[in-house]
């Protein structure tokens, strides 16, 4: 064997960020990004020890009903109103590796497509038991799981007659602060996906594909809510020389 | 030969859109009820070893408007240099002090505010010391994809001249919109999207 043998830390560098698979900064379309994007070129480099570690959270963290956002800000004995829904899936790296232990935090508007925030004004009325936010911590295989209602689609100011599709919000924290990822999952057969500027920010269709979750009758509990899957890639660190060692090393 | 390392490609990236504070700050939402307090909102507690400072600034767009809606996170080390992670191999943070901010820009002035302490140094890739920084990360309505940038301080000018990353940076004069200027213990750092004043944003 030839060339650098020297192995990577176990926590080494991510994998560079692909800027062609991602969304530009600029996507004029979507009018906000106009005067909200940078116009000089990055900065690029390789990750140093600010960017290989990260906050991690542990389990003690989260309350009983975190993940249940039918239920965390309703009423005793009431619940959100909408269609009842679980949204499960795994957290991946780049490698295809499970991700454990990793915070995802949620928000979405309510059934009717209405945010509980002070800047929101679609005449879309409020769910007096539904906040909009959860969160929940991978498992040693990666896996997460909330229950929810699904969330309507909403106008928004931006081309004449834009509308949102119905998407829920996902923030997550990986292993290192290069990780960090925002992003919208959105629902399998929705038309509105296609006509939408924010999700047309991403260059690549299959990129956008990748952010539509399945339904999921496997997962699915009968006469109670419709499961949907979603999984999510966070970047992947460097292989090590060690995965390519000969036999008998 | 490497393996291929990129089996699946990274989710893409959404914007974090207007309503982010539900989410990542419910009870600054006016969401109350659901979780104790906010994620990110105390970095420091009373035996946090280090110099007690403060971070402040704005964010402004490219008409020279403050952002009122962004989020802003901050992650950095300790007062030895250490990171308070699981990633972090060189030895043990200080346990009183979690590294990581969260704040969300003022509803009517857009200045958002950290109190920390003054980080310690972290080596580089290559072992060289990087001068004392705290990284920043912004989303906000408008924003593709978080964009990233260090803030370094104004008083550590030796360790700044001889750092690995402001090093890197081609237009010298574009070094000064990484570097805070100090005032008593409080370090303003403004975050110019765009102009002649555009902070250096990273791709690492």
């Amino acid at each position: 064997m030839t060339g650098n043998t020297k192995q990577m830390p176990k926590d080494g560098a991510f994998l560079p960020r692909d800027r062609n698979w991602q969304p530009p900064a600029l996507a004029p379309a979507y009018k906000s990004s106009i005067l909200r994007s940078p116009q000089q070129a990055l900065l690029s480099l390789d990750n140093t020890l600010s960017e290989i570690t990260g906050p991690v959270f542990g389990h003690s963290l989260l309350g009983r009903l975190d993940g249940d956002l039918i239920h965390n800000f309703a009423r005793a004995g009431e619940a959100a109103i909408g269609e009842r829904i679980i949204v499960h899936g795994k957290v991946l790296d780049e490698a295809g590796r499970p991700v454990p232990s990793v915070l995802l935090e949620v928000w979405q508007a309510n059934a009717g497509g209405r945010y509980r925030h002070r800047n929101e004004r679609y005449q879309a009325s409020l769910d007096p038991n539904f906040g909009g936010c959860g969160r929940c911590i991978t498992d040693e295989a990666g896996r997460y799981r909330f229950l929810t209602v699904k969330p309507g689609p909403y106008p928004w100011p931006n081309g004449p007659n834009d509308w949102r599709p119905s998407h829920i919000h996902f923030s997550l924290f990986g292993t290192g602060f290069a990780q960090r990822l925002i992003t919208q999952m959105y629902f399998e057969g929705d038309p509105l996906i296609w006509r939408c500027p924010i999700v047309r920010s991403i260059p690549d269709r299959r990129a956008i594909e990748q952010l539509i979750a399945l339904l999921d009758m496997e997962n699915t509990i009968p006469m109670d809510a419709r499961a949907y899957e979603f999984d999510i890639v966070l970047r992947g660190r460097r292989s090590t020389m060690f995965e390519n060692r000969l036999e008998g090393n | 030969m490497a393996e291929d390392a990129r089996r699946l490609k990274e989710s893409a990236s959404q914007t974090a859109g207007p309503y982010v504070h539900i989410g990542l700050m419910p009870n600054f939402a006016g969401i109350g009820g659901v979780y104790d307090s906010d994620l990110g909102s105390a970095m420091v507690n009373d035996r946090t070893l280090g110099e007690r400072i403060t971070v402040t600034g704005v964010i402004v767009d490219g008409a020279g408007a403050p952002l009122k809606d962004a989020l802003i996170e901050i992650w950095q080390a300790d007062a030895a240099g250490l990171y308070n992670s699981p990633a972090e191999t060189r030895g043990a943070a200080d346990p009183n002090f979690t590294g990581w901010g969260r704040c969300a820009s003022h509803a009517e002035t857009g200045a958002f505010i950290f109190r920390t302490i003054k980080p310690g140094r972290v080596p580089f890739i290559d072992g060289r010391p990087m001068a004392p920084h705290i990284t920043f990360w912004i989303v906000a309505r408008g924003i593709n994809i978080g964009l990233q940038t260090r803030m370094y301080f104004a008083d550590e000018m030796a360790a700044n001249d001889a750092d690995p990353l402001l090093l890197r940076i081609e237009s010298r004069h574009r070094i000064r919109t990484l570097i805070a200027p100090r005032e008593g213990d409080t370090y303003r750092f403004d975050i110019h999207l765009q102009g002649d004043r555009e902070t250096v944003f990273l791709d690492i």
